[in-house]
């Protein structure tokens, strides 16, 4: 497909009740310095049901235009209903490139759209950047478990498109009083197109659900919390401090804790401002599921572990006599 | 049921280290598995298979010739047949190549094992970690698709599938012709025995070259028929600049981890 526009597109994933998740904001926050340099415009594309909110966060978050699907049928995420929507704006509006964050959904959509448009997809992006040569965008990702880098073109194909994990980018302020060109486009997509059903949503309970792409602070435990019963003062830290429980994988094929709290290779990519790792030596595949967190607390026996090489603060000794101490003197500081 | 999952043979990711001089991945001596999650796409066809013996699980890899040793052990853990693409042609090839020759290959077994009622991949592969293939076959197929299945069920042509959402797990129907890529579920795959150890030993590979797909555009294939180029391969960047409190007692240590939080604005 030949690009019509030298427009950046930042698709806005949706919450059920309609609001912008945070990933497309983070997106569009990133995507405006690179939609300047590539010399086009930052579209918000939203699709979903009754959208009007993460239309004016798409605004505020500095979209210059906003491309709106609104319909029934797009109320729950469906292969089939999001990939003729988007695939159908693409066509008509020719953008050059697509970021899309990398959520279930969209590394469900991702590959089944770029695959449509016969373009190249580059996943899980850590740095975008405008090759200067070219005026490609430069998707830089981890490989081989986050023990190497690669910086990924798609020299010939329109649109380039990358998906990005939440967290990896910052979203910035929102400027309520921005005003931007919104569209709403008119694409509807039979019922027997559809071709999966939704038959029952198992959510967790809500004292179980674990946010952990979502959270501002993430307190995680590994081989070193000894057993389940050594994630009481983790717990008790997260909770003084509002924090996501987070485990290394040793802890969850122990059977210490549960695999939704799993961060890394085979868990969940997070970001958040502040990541305290308890007894967790640092395996390459732990580290490329939390190495773009802001700040990063290791609390370790062993002063060789590897998670050291990545801490901002690298804490050596017993966590078991830490972090009591430490919650202790937090609860201080917040009372 | 007719099932066929796709098998990717990878390097053992926990064991790639880096040349501290050169700063380059080391990959000699990297023993080669088979994808985890591909593991578990075979277990969850295994499964099916359990409840209705008269089904069919056919394997279908690509990649070099000792990508048959990862076939020979998915054979051993509940697969009939394997077949390997192997050919010089296909070799650079990004995603969308590799899932379009895929799809060749898939269409061309179909001709000999009988229409597949669901093509199983993994999530994604522990080296490349796109999650793109699975999803790209699909599309290509023209199929409907679900990813990061958990637990598949299968009646006739109806397919129940148990996958991860966001907030918790949805159950998801899909009829037949499909493709379902699958993550870590709540249970480990089977082991070999000694004697389908030996029964896979026996088992024949079946190749398939280039040619034996004449319906494959050549012009789709291979490093020139990829999208995406690797311009540049590093290692990370290790984090500098970050401080070390070890003082003599733990309690000194906490109490010095606290105020330096405090004084640098992070708590």
């Amino acid at each position: 497909m030949v690009a019509k526009t030298k427009d950046m597109w930042v698709f806005v994933e949706t919450n059920e009740d309609g609001s912008a998740k945070n990933v497309g904001l983070e997106l569009l926050t990133t995507g405006r310095a690179l939609a300047d340099k590539q010399g086009g415009k930052l579209v918000g594309i939203v699709i979903g049901h009754n959208v009007d909110a993460a239309v004016k966060s798409s605004v505020a978050y500095g979209a210059d235009t906003v491309i709106s699907v609104d319909g029934k049928e797009y109320e729950h995420y469906t292969t089939d209903a999001y990939a003729k929507a988007f695939y159908e704006l693409v066509e008509k509006y020719g953008p050059t490139s697509i970021l899309i964050g990398a959520t279930n959904t969209g590394r469900d959509l991702g590959p089944r759209l770029s695959c449509r448009l016969q373009t190249g997809l580059t996943a899980d992006c850590t740095s975008l950047a405008i090759d200067e040569d070219s005026g490609n965008v430069a998707w830089t990702r981890p490989a081989f478990g986050g023990n190497l880098m690669a910086t990924i073109l798609c020299p010939d194909h329109r649109p380039q498109i990358g998906t990005v994990r939440p967290g990896v980018f910052k979203k910035g302020v929102p400027d309520e009083a921005r005003t931007a060109e919104i569209i709403k486009e008119d694409i509807h997509v039979a019922p027997e197109e559809i071709r999966t059903e939704l038959l029952e949503v198992i959510k967790e309970a809500a004292g179980e659900l674990v946010d952990l792409e979502g959270a501002e602070i993430i307190v995680s435990g590994g081989r070193g919390v000894g057993g389940p019963d050594g994630f009481k003062p983790i717990k008790e830290l997260a909770a003084a401090l509002g924090a996501t429980v987070g485990a290394s994988r040793a802890a969850v094929d122990a059977g210490w804790i549960s695999h939704a709290h799993q961060v890394g290779q085979t868990g969940k990519t997070v970001g958040p401002k502040i990541y305290i790792a308890c007894g967790i030596s640092g395996a390459i595949q732990h580290i490329a599921g939390m190495s773009s967190s802001k700040t990063i607390i290791a609390i370790n026996k062993d002063e060789t572990a590897p998670i050291f090489n990545v801490a901002d603060y690298g804490v050596v000794g017993d966590l078991f006599e830490i972090l009591p101490i430490l919650t202790a003197e937090i609860k201080k500081l917040k009372a | 049921m007719n099932m066929l999952v796709c098998i990717k043979q990878v390097p053992d990711t926990t064991e790639i280290r880096i040349d501290p001089v050169k700063n380059t991945l080391i990959r000699d001596g990297v023993p080669s598995i088979v994808n985890p999650f591909d593991a578990y796409a075979l277990e969850a066809a295994a499964r099916i298979k359990d409840k209705d013996p008269s089904s069919q699980i056919v394997l279908v890899s690509m990649g070099p010739d000792q990508a048959k040793n990862a076939l020979k052990e998915c054979l051993a853990v509940g697969g009939d047949k394997a077949y390997l693409v192997c050919d010089r042609a296909v070799a650079g090839s990004d995603t969308l190549a590799t899932s379009y020759i895929l799809s060749c290959a898939i269409k061309k077994l179909e001709e000999t094992e009988g229409k597949f009622d669901i093509i199983f991949c993994g999530k994604q592969a522990i080296d490349g970690d796109t999650a793109q293939v699975g999803p790209e076959i699909a599309e290509h197929l023209g199929y409907p698709q679900v990813t990061y299945a958990l637990e598949v069920f299968a009646e006739d042509d109806k397919i129940k599938v148990k996958k991860e959402a966001e907030e918790g797990n949805e159950v998801i129907g899909i009829k037949a012709p499909c493709v379902i890529t699958v993550t870590k579920p709540a249970f480990d795959p089977r082991y070999p025995s000694i004697k389908s150890k030996m029964a896979a030993n026996r088992k024949e590979i079946g190749m398939i070259c280039a040619d034996d797909l004449p319906e494959m555009n050549r012009e789709r294939i291979g490093l020139k028929g990829s999208p995406t180029k690797v311009k540049k391969t590093f290692t990370p960047p290790v984090k500098s600049g970050g401080v070390k409190i070890h003082e003599d007692s733990n309690d000194a240590t906490a109490k010095k981890l606290f105020d330096s939080l405090v004084a640098d604005g992070i708590i």
